[in-house]
Parts: structure tokens; sequence; C-alpha cells
């Protein structure tokens, strides 16, 4: 594998772990797998590339962008507990919803280039002139939203979340609303997930209405990978194994590629790796690596 | 304090199954009241409790708590004066999060949730101290995620998070019958324990017919929805198992015992 496309996959991987920590908070954190995520990276990606096209700031590209990735976890959320949909279901129907939303941000077109417009790469490569300087302005805001977001997980609001995921009966008997905490952690879940899609767009210089599907599972992908390579011992190490699963599997992809692999067989490869990942989960903590360099899970022998 | 006036629930209204679960049900609760409930399976005790917890609506009748109207409160809220214990010990804790996280979750009832970190030193400090008067060595586990915990003490925790924040009201359905005679005693004897707080009501459903006696202030028999019988003061002292038996059909080995 040639180095510029080691780079070009941790660029990548950067801006992927924004959407896996997304991911995280659904399928972890709120124990519901959540679908929206297929639709709204699109949102994301529109609303981020269609400002930016436009001529304006792409910061405030990437603010908007993560405000509709909000707002369609919250209709998902909403869906969910106020109407009683499961929430497979539920995010089916607004990604499904998400792909004609999508296209009418995109005013009618399958994808809008914003080559000439300013994005946050091309203006942060005139600040530091350096080649690196999407690997550094994509780790600067990855470090961001993790310190930002373990913070949050260890509020008392964070706190309350991740016990929804864990026990609703509990939060609920706990006088806390557990509606109103899925509502929170879908929408900031899915926030994520559209920072990471405005963030694609202007990667990419480009919004193409195609790119959502299977994002979920590239999302899971990431996420189990990454708990299963480099541990989950505290909720700081799960974040950071998250979002280094998230570059470990774009260096997969990008190495299927070197060896050959037709393009087109991505979401296959994809659905194999995820398929593979989940079923070593399955098979228990004692599979994991970290796992496999300790002897015999001694901390849980102690109690 | 908790005063249950003429409340009904009927379970699949219109359809087969319609079950008429509580019928037409008085019950007040005094201040400082420990209240053992009993009955056969089906005889509504769950769904009392749960009428009172607000995990169901009712049908009609009211529940008020001191001032409160709790009647038509949503189930969260209604929380914030009640504390509940569950029989399954899986139910009271979330398994993922470390018991000090536990704590601090069920601390949050009358306090404001919100970007506040979720556990200071202080109150870690005050968690350590408390969960020492359990005695079972949790103290120097609060690092621990509640997982880790046998069913017993998850149940003392359970306990411990439900009184923590000083509810009006502790519900309490079967919350010893899935564990073992050691644990059930030691839970037991904690229960009794918290039971004396001033001013708290306690609710304890038990198929134990010795702790239905032996535990509390009032013994409390239900059948078919109904309160059938109310025992306290002197009648509840000169009570025996063997008579308490005797008034209703034993259909349940366990209630022997």
């Amino acid at each position: 594998m040639t180095f510029g496309a080691v780079i070009g996959s941790v660029e990548l991987g950067l801006i992927y772990s924004i959407m896996a920590l997304g991911v995280f908070l659904s399928f972890r954190t709120l124990n519901t797998p959540d679908l929206t995520v297929d639709g709204s990276i699109v949102t994301g990606m529109a609303v981020s590339a269609m400002i930016c096209s436009i001529g304006g700031n792409p910061w405030l590209a990437l603010i908007a962008a993560f405000i509709a990735g909000c707002l369609a976890g919250f209709v998902s959320a909403l869906l969910n507990t106020k109407l009683g949909i499961q929430p497979l279901l539920a995010g089916i129907l607004v990604m499904l919803a998400l792909y004609s939303v999508n296209l009418r941000i995109m005013g009618g077109r399958a994808n809008i280039a914003i080559i000439k417009s300013d994005t946050v790469y091309k203006n942060f490569e005139e600040l530091v002139q350096s080649q690196y300087s999407s690997i550094i302005l994509g780790l600067i805001i990855l470090i961001l939203i993790t310190a930002c977001f373990y913070y949050f997980l260890r509020t008392r609001l964070g706190f309350a979340l991740r016990a929804t995921g864990d026990n609703e009966d509990m939060v609920r008997s706990s006088g806390i609303n557990s509606d109103a905490m899925r509502l929170l952690g879908m929408g900031l879940s899915n926030g994520m997930v559209g920072l990471a899609g405005g963030l694609l767009a202007q990667y990419q210089s480009v919004s193409d209405i195609g790119m959502g599907v299977g994002m979920v599972v590239v999302g899971l992908a990431s996420v189990i990978i990454g708990e299963a390579v480099f541990g989950t011992t505290s909720l700081l190490r799960r974040l950071i194994a998250v979002s280094l699963g998230a570059i470990l599997y774009r260096m997969i992809i990008a190495l299927a590629f070197n060896l050959g692999m037709p393009s087109t067989d991505l979401k296959l490869i994809s659905a194999v790796i995820v398929t593979i990942a989940l079923s070593t989960g399955v098979l228990g903590e004692k599979f994991s690596i970290p796992a496999l360099f300790q002897k015999g899970g001694k901390n849980n022998a102690k109690s | 304090m908790l005063k249950v006036e003429r409340i009904s629930k009927t379970f699949g209204k219109g359809s087969i199954n319609e079950k008429l679960a509580i019928d037409d049900l008085n019950l007040t609760v005094n201040k400082g009241d420990f209240i053992a409930i009993i009955g056969s399976n089906g005889a509504g005790k769950s769904t009392l409790l749960n009428c009172i917890s607000g995990v169901y609506g009712i049908d009609s009748g009211s529940i008020m708590l001191g001032d409160i109207n709790l009647t038509k409160l949503p189930e969260y809220k209604r929380s914030k004066f009640i504390g509940r214990v569950f029989q399954d010990p899986l139910r009271g804790t979330a398994f993922d999060m470390t018991i000090e996280e536990n704590l601090a979750i069920a601390s949050t009832k009358n306090k404001s949730i919100g970007l506040q970190r979720g556990l200071n030193k202080k109150e870690r400090e005050l968690f350590r101290e408390k969960l020492a008067l359990l005695d079972m060595g949790l103290e120097n586990r609060m690092k621990q995620k509640s997982k880790l915990l046998s069913g017993g003490q998850r149940q003392a925790l359970t306990l411990f998070m439900a009184v923590v924040s000083e509810p009006k009201l502790l519900l309490l359905d079967e919350h010893i019958a899935a564990l073992d005679p050691g644990a059930a005693k030691k839970v037991l004897a904690l229960t009794d324990e918290f039971s004396k707080t001033p001013d708290l009501c306690t609710l304890m459903i038990t198929h134990n017919m010795k702790a239905a006696l032996a535990h509390g202030n009032r013994t409390i028999l239900m059948k078919d929805g109904k309160i059938v019988m109310d025992l306290y003061g002197e009648e509840r002292k000169k009570m025996t198992v063997e008579k308490l038996i005797a008034q209703f059909d034993i259909d349940n080995d366990r209630m022997l015992l």
C-alpha cells in the first residue's frame, strides 16, 4: 500500500471517527441500532455543501450540518417514543423520508460539487501550509468532539443517558424522563453523524445523494472493530477505541482495494467485515484481542 | 399519608382476556406505616403497586400522596416521591455503570439534571460512608460495574438507592423472592432499618407468611383485586402463620415457608 493511500485512509478515517462516535452513542449507550444514520449523514453533507456552494462560512456549514443531523435524530426518536414504532423501523422510515428531504436540500440535484468553494480543509491548508493539513485538522476536530462527548457522558445528564440504554425501568424509577433521554441521545448521535457528513462533503468537495447507503454498517464496523482491538476498560479508552476503529476500518478497505478488490465490491466486503465482527462479539470478550494478552480475566475473578 | 380511593384497573378491556385486576380498592396508609401485602398469584398485589407508581394508569379512582395528587402524573414524575425495588435484581441498577454512578443517578431525584459533573469528591465520600452501613464491602468496590455484583448485593444496593433520595413512599415488589435465604435475611433486615425513617410509608409484597407477620406493623391480604383482610395492632400480634394460611386457599408451597 502506498504512503499516499495510508494518508488518505487516515484523513477519511478521522472523519468517519466522528460518525462512529455518533453510532456508538445510539448503538452502545442507548442500546438501539439506529438506521437513521444512512439518511442523516447525507443530510449533513447536503446542508454543508449547499452552504459552502453559496459562499457561506464553511464552519457555519458544519454547525448547520450538526443541527440538521440532530433534527433527523429527533424525528426518529419521536416516532419511537411517542408513536411506539420500533426503533429499527423508525430508523428505516426516517432514512427513507430523508432521501427525499436530502434531494430537496440539494435543490433536486443528485450531487453538488463544491470544488470552487471555500471549505475548512482548503482554509486550513492555506493557514498551515503543510501536506498533512487535512490530517491535522481532522485530528483537532476529532479530539475536540471526543473531549466534549467524554465530558458530557460524565455529567448528570450523561449519566442519565447512559442508564437509559442500560435499564429504562431504573431510569424512570429514578425520576428521569426516559423518553426525553432517548430524544436527546438520538439527536446528539445523529448530530455527530451529520457533522461527519458535513466534513465529508467539504473534504471530498462533493455531496452525493447515494453516499449514505450502508453508512450505518460502516459505523457499526468501526465501533465493533475498535472495541475488539483497542479495548473497553474505561469510558475514555472506549471512545478512543471507537475512533481508532474507524481509521482501522478505512485502512482495511484501502488494503482490500490495494489487493485488487474492485470498488464495486465495497459494500459486500463491509457487510462481511461487520458480520465477522458481530459474531466474534457473540463469542464473548474472551476472544477480543486485548484479552488475548491478559492472563485469563483475573479482574473478574476477584469479585 | 397515602390515600388510594376507589381505584379500578382492567387489563385487555373488551377482549376475551379481559381481566379485572384491581376492583374498587381503598387503602389508607398512615405516616410511618410498614405494610406487608400477601395474596395468591393474580390477586392484584403487583398491579396495585404498579398503579401507585404509575406504570399503569388507572381506570377510575384517585391516588393521593399527602397533598400531591398522583392520579394523572406520569411514572417518572411520581418517582420523585417514590422509591421502588423490583423482584428481579437486574431491574434495579444500570448494569454497565459503576456502583457510584448508579448511586449518583438515584440521588439526583430531587436535583436538577443538567451539565453538572455527575459525581464529585464530596458525593463520593458520602456514598462511601453510607454504603459502609450495608456491611457488604461495597464501599471498597465503588468503581466496579454493578453487573459484577451478586443478586443479594445488587438488591441491597437497589434498596439503598431507593431510599437515598428520601422518598415519602417505598414500594417493594417481592424484593427478596429471588435471593438465597442468607441474602434474603440480610436484605429484609436492611428493609426493617430503612423503613424506620420517620414519615416513610413502606408497602412490601411478599409470599413469605412469616415475614409478612414478623416485619412491619400491618399485614394486608388481597384477593381478586380487593383487600379482604387488614391486620394491625393486637389482632395482628395474635395472628399466627397457621391461622393466616387458613385464611385463604394455599396453592403455592412457597407460602408455607
